[in-house]
């Protein structure tokens, strides 16, 4: 009998602990895909966050290294800078990369260190119970800001791909998003050729994927979806930010 | 044969890295310790290594971390205040694991604090300055050439372990120029890192290098584990000098350049009949408990001196354990004990105990 869809070889046949709706699962997916598609598994060292996805090191078949809260890109840096032909990705989610870890990315994409950054954005802390981001909308309601995020108070939401795209270092990025097949296809697009970026040594690569938090937003699953559709690419707009003429 | 060349410090340090093998390194400029980076800058490309400047000692610590779980030699240097922003990746390496030599030229605080030498960072370095129950090595040289010898050393302890090593230097050690004695070669100890994620090369199951471990079970028996490995190294590891100890009335006890003032007093008592001792340790930890049983019964009398408000006389009270009275003297904020304030206390306590 011929196998016509598999788990990818990338990620171990492991049960996952994610929430029900939650779209670390696609984004886990298509990173293990990429790997395989590119046959990298075996030089590739993923580096875990502090969030959600802080044990993603059990679901990943390649070398992993479990990083603390935010310094993923540094962590990067150093096996990247110890290992050059290596492939290295973080996995990050908003908390850890645009708060804690701000100055890690920033500098690392400055650097254009040549490694691949996945970074989660679902606009809310998930793993603590669901306090602000950074890139909390105006107006959302989070366990910290129970009466919406007001900016004259607690500022506003981080652009991470604009911001970064100010900067000379980045060669590759692009922010895409989970809420339907169509997007998904292009989400894995955009994985699969920062992997070629970084595998060309083009330099520092980042996808921004639009995510889900069911639980923490007390929505469900298709509430959410849709919520991405209709509220977060309207502050969050999908595009390529840097390297759209990249070829590799 | 070897090289015998006259060199300051902290350029010893970076030299005696290299030799050992590092050739990754991450820092941050902070005075007084910054010749190391500046060192390594100009030499590792030469030697096809890795010098890094960071943007920030939590960042350079983080490098640390990756380049560590890769398998590599690697080291980070600073000076008091950037120790304390490292010691989130501190307690990180520890917890899991990871052999990484780390460089703490001291200087006066707390706070900013300032840039003279001081030993007020003993505690920090040996009861674990970031959270959790964990121990790195720390080595306390008291000269250039020792400087050269344990950085040598320090990344072979590290490797043999999977642990931490700290140097714990201070502002003079790292400022001050002496000859050093050169090695043609060093014994580099080559150790099996097969627990590094380097990339499986599909030919192992995946490492993972990790600190977390949610399940308390799973959590209290990798503690077990460290504080095994801690025992061990503290029956292993022990170094110390022993100087002028038989007869002595009053045994002092410093480690780094204080020891050498106090080697100035013990010279200058003799002068005045008075026969005095030092216990110098070299590990501050482990702490060297053996040489405290070897001079026991000598003295009346212990007397430890530190560029501190008194750390590491807690430890010597512990070990003496209330079997000689233990006395300290010192100064702080980046003061240098001289050999009349040692005098002084000398003459204090040999007339408490005619």
């Amino acid at each position: 009998m011929a196998i016509i869809f598999k788990a990818p070889d990338a990620l171990c046949d492991v049960p996952m602990h994610y929430c029900p709706g939650c779209t670390h699962g696609i984004a886990h997916r298509l990173v293990a895909e990429a790997i395989d598609e590119l046959e990298i598994e075996g030089k590739t060292i993923g580096i875990s966050p502090v969030g959600c996805a802080y044990n993603n090191y059990l679901y990943f078949n390649c070398d992993m290294i479990q990083a603390a809260h935010g310094r993923a890109p540094a962590v990067a840096t150093g096996v990247k800078r110890s290992l050059p032909e290596s492939i290295v990705f973080t996995y990050q989610g908003d908390g850890d990369l645009a708060a804690i870890g701000t100055a890690e990315i920033v500098h690392a994409a400055a650097r254009s260190e040549n490694i691949t950054v996945i970074f989660i954005n679902n606009t809310i802390y998930g793993m603590t119970s669901g306090q602000m981001a950074p890139t909390t909308l105006l107006g959302q309601v989070t366990t910290t800001t129970p009466y919406g995020r007001d900016a004259s108070y607690s500022g506003f939401p981080i652009k991470v791909c604009e911001m970064l795209a100010t900067l000379e270092g980045p060669a590759y990025i692009e922010r895409v998003s989970l809420h339907d097949i169509k997007n998904i296809k292009k989400a894995k697009a955009a994985v699969k050729k920062a992997f070629k970026v970084q595998i060309a040594g083009k330099g520092f690569s980042l996808v921004e994927i639009l995510s889900t938090c069911p639980t923490n937003w007390g929505l469900n699953p298709v509430e959410s979806m849709k919520r991405v559709e209709n509220e977060m690419i309207p502050h969050y707009p999908l595009g390529v930010f840097v390297g759209a003429d990249l070829e590799v | 044969m070897g090289q015998k060349l006259l060199m300051k410090g902290n350029e010893v340090i970076a030299e005696a890295a290299i030799r050992a093998g590092c050739r990754h390194y991450f820092g941050y400029p902070i005075t007084p310790q910054t010749e190391i980076m500046h060192y390594m800058a100009k030499k590792m490309p030469l030697v096809g290594g890795v010098f890094l400047q960071a943007e920030s000692e939590v960042a350079a610590i983080n490098m640390v971390y990756g380049a560590a779980s890769a398998g590599k030699r690697v080291m980070t240097s600073s000076s008091s205040p950037g120790i304390s922003l490292k010691q989130e990746g501190i307690s990180y390496i520890a917890g899991a694991q990871l052999p990484a030599v780390i460089v703490n030229i001291m200087r006066g605080g707390p706070g900013l604090g300032g840039i003279q030498p001081s030993q007020s960072d003993y505690f920090q370095a040996t009861k674990g300055g970031g959270h959790g129950d964990y121990r790195m090595v720390v080595l306390a040289p008291a000269g250039v050439q020792e400087l050269y010898e344990m950085t040598v050393e320090a990344f072979n302890i590290s490797d043999r372990y999977r642990i931490m090593t700290m140097i714990l230097g201070d502002g003079v050690l790292g400022q001050m120029m002496e000859v050093v004695n050169f090695r043609d070669e060093e014994i580099v100890e080559d150790i099996n890192k097969s627990w590094a994620a380097n990339g499986h090369d599909n030919k192992r199951e995946h490492n993972m290098v990790t600190s977390i471990h949610l399940d308390p079970a799973v959590l209290e028996q990798w503690n077990i584990g460290f504080q095994d490995k801690y025992k061990l190294i503290s029956q292993n590891e022990q170094r110390y000098e022993l100087y002028n100890c038989e007869d002595a009335e009053i045994i002092l006890v410093a480690y780094g350049s204080v020891s050498r003032i106090c080697k100035g007093v013990i010279k200058e008592a003799a002068e005045q009949g008075i026969k005095l001792g030092l216990v110098r340790p070299i590990t501050l930890f482990p702490f060297p408990v053996d040489a405290f049983e070897k001079v026991i019964n000598i003295p009346k009398a212990f007397l430890t001196v530190e560029m501190s408000a008194g750390q590491m006389v807690e430890d010597v009270k512990i070990t003496i354990n209330g079997r000689k009275p233990v006395y300290f003297t010192g100064r702080m904020g980046g003061m240098i004990p001289t050999v009349k304030d040692i005098m002084t206390k000398v003459m204090e306590i040999k007339e408490k105990h005619r």
